[in-house]
């Protein structure tokens, strides 16, 4: 009797298991049958490589807020990823082990930050001060860049935490025993040996910060043109789902169900550069 | 020798300001808005109903509706997660089956949150006819929330010594009895760390919130009630200028709740690895 409601609780836990991967495919299948008609209908071509955005006019070019995306996501990594490494490795490498577990939780109190608060703060703080050093809109790539490597920098130096305490002790002492300075086994040695954790780090990072919204709606400026400096205003993939995602019906609907495939694609593509670089740490160094 | 030496003392210093630089971005946040939000707190801010489409009065609608959607998310995902990460750890050995449970909760925790505002609007709020509403946001939260409540819950689990669970089902025990009585009341702190970061990013969360639990500015009387969560509304202060005074406030108790629940995370997990190391 006792294994029979075993088994039943086998069989349901099972079933609860499947829940996960029960949402991605609902979530998929209803991405897909609300987009895919409409690429099917505009064509492939003139969705991505057309810059002209015009819903009222049967425009749908997204190639300048893919644009957007990379210009930002690329800048809010130049920012986070030096500093949340090299915060990693004064933690890791060059500190007292008490600072770590104070320093620690106090960055990673960021990741707790709503994103909305970190927007507001761009465009109070940030903007200005762009707009009246460097011109233009204030409201730019470069404000959202700024904001979004904030936003990153917990990830980023996290994973590189985790990445620093699994290379082995025995690689440091045999370079400090053959004369280096700390500094240099760190260089030639510790971020050699960490690096594809380091690089998996930085690409997860990016997914966030490509995937991210309120923040760059408020900061970015959301102009629809191809951008060509980092002052300039820029409408992300991201921005443009959320923008118009309130009043759009029909096929402009479809075209942001659309614009969230091409979202989901670029992000696929960055989460399997993050497992091959972590499936290189496990068998590599 | 002492070029080394030098060149050491450098790097070490720029490394040191790059981590002090990171710090100071976060003091700076958090003072920057509790300066200006704090003096905006009272007890009409905070318990009164807004007036004047939220220029004047207070945010305590906000504040039931976010803690009210947050709480409710959590009651979804939590047997969810928690029955999900025991079938992987205690029921099952690496199968296909469990390959794909993994592979599949990794993906979710890495699809945007403005995916799953647009999945929600369409699949809850649309199709299954809930409109905006509590219900809609809770579920849209809850699959949002549910890879954090595995991953948590797993490490928790498996940290459990096997040696209990020997003993357990040595003295005639079932395989059920064990979890429940043994595995998960030891596993508990582990699975109420996941808890409440999937509360603090519930809390926080707004792209995914604002299509499918809408905006309305009432207290809600049921889950088919839309609701306005503090971020939302934070949001729609931010963007369309109605109040800046009221924006700095909601932000104020929009960072504290977040800030309290980071801190009894932090707390919790300080505990727990305290238990791991006797």
């Amino acid at each position: 009797m006792t294994g029979g409601s075993d088994a039943l609780v086998r069989r349901l836990l099972a079933a609860i298991a499947c829940t996960a991967v029960l949402c991605l495919l609902v979530i998929a299948l209803f991405i897909f049958k609300e987009g895919l008609p409409f690429l099917f209908k505009v064509g492939l071509g003139n969705f991505l490589l057309s810059s002209d955005w015009r819903p009222d006019a049967g425009k749908y070019g997204i190639l300048s807020m893919i644009a957007s995306s990379l210009w930002v996501t690329f800048g809010a990594l130049l920012v986070g990823a030096p500093l949340g490494m090299a915060g990693a490795v004064f933690l890791s490498e060059f500190s007292p082990t008490g600072l770590v577990r104070f320093v620690k939780p106090a960055i990673e109190l960021l990741a707790g930050i709503p994103s909305v608060v970190f927007g507001f703060i761009g465009v109070m703080v940030l903007a200005p001060i762009i707009r009246n050093a460097g011109g233009g809109p204030g409201l730019s790539i470069l404000a959202a860049s700024i904001v979004l490597g904030v936003m990153i920098l917990p990830t980023i130096m996290s994973i590189s935490i985790d990445a620093l305490a699994a290379v082995p002790p025995s690689y440091r002492e045999g370079a400090l025993a053959l004369g280096a300075t700390r500094w240099q086994a760190v260089r030639m040695v510790v971020l050699k040996a960490a690096s594809s954790g380091l690089v998996a780090g930085a690409i997860l990072g990016m997914g966030r910060a490509i995937g991210e919204t309120m923040a760059v709606i408020m900061v970015a400026g959301n102009a629809i043109k191809m951008p060509d400096s980092v002052l300039d205003s820029a409408r992300t993939l991201t921005a443009n789902i959320a923008l118009e995602m309130g009043y759009a019906t029909g096929l402009h609907r479809q075209a942001l169900f659309a614009t969230g495939i091409a979202l989901l694609v670029v992000i696929m593509i960055l989460n399997g550069l993050a497992a091959a670089a972590l499936r290189r740490r496990g068998t590599g160094t | 020798m002492n070029f080394h030496k030098a060149s050491q003392a450098v790097a070490v210093a720029a490394l040191a300001a790059a981590t002090v630089l990171s710090l100071a971005v976060v003091a700076f946040i958090i003072v920057f808005v509790l300066e200006r939000g704090l003096p905006q707190l009272s007890a009409e801010f905070l318990f009164g109903l807004p007036r004047n489409m939220g220029k004047a009065g207070g945010i305590f609608p906000a504040i039931v509706g976010t803690f009210v959607l947050s709480l409710m998310a959590i009651g979804i995902a939590l047997p969810l997660g928690v029955g999900t990460a025991v079938y992987l750890s205690e029921y099952t050995r690496e199968t296909g089956l469990t390959r794909a449970i993994r592979f599949g909760t990794d993906c979710l925790a890495g699809i945007p949150s403005i995916i799953f505002g647009l999945f929600g609007y369409v699949f809850f709020v649309t199709t299954l006819r809930m409109g905006w509403s509590l219900i809609a946001g809770a579920l849209t939260l809850a699959i949002m929330v549910l890879p954090t409540l595995i991953r948590t819950s797993e490490e928790a689990i498996r940290a459990v010594p096997a040696s209990w669970r020997e003993v357990s089902l040595s003295v005639g025990a079932t395989k059920w009895d064990t979890v429940r009585k043994v595995v998960l009341p030891n596993a508990l702190p582990g699975i109420v760390t996941g808890v409440m970061l999937s509360l603090g990013r519930s809390i926080g969360e707004t792209a995914a919130v604002i299509f499918t639990a809408g905006s309305s500015f009432r207290l809600p009387k049921g889950v088919f009630d839309s609701v306005r969560t503090m971020a939302v509304h934070f949001y729609i202060l931010a963007r369309e200028g109605v109040s800046v005074e009221k924006a700095y406030g909601t932000a104020a108790v929009l960072v504290l709740s977040v800030l309290a629940v980071n801190v009894l995370t932090y707390w919790l997990m300080n505990r727990l690895i305290k238990r791991k190391a006797r």
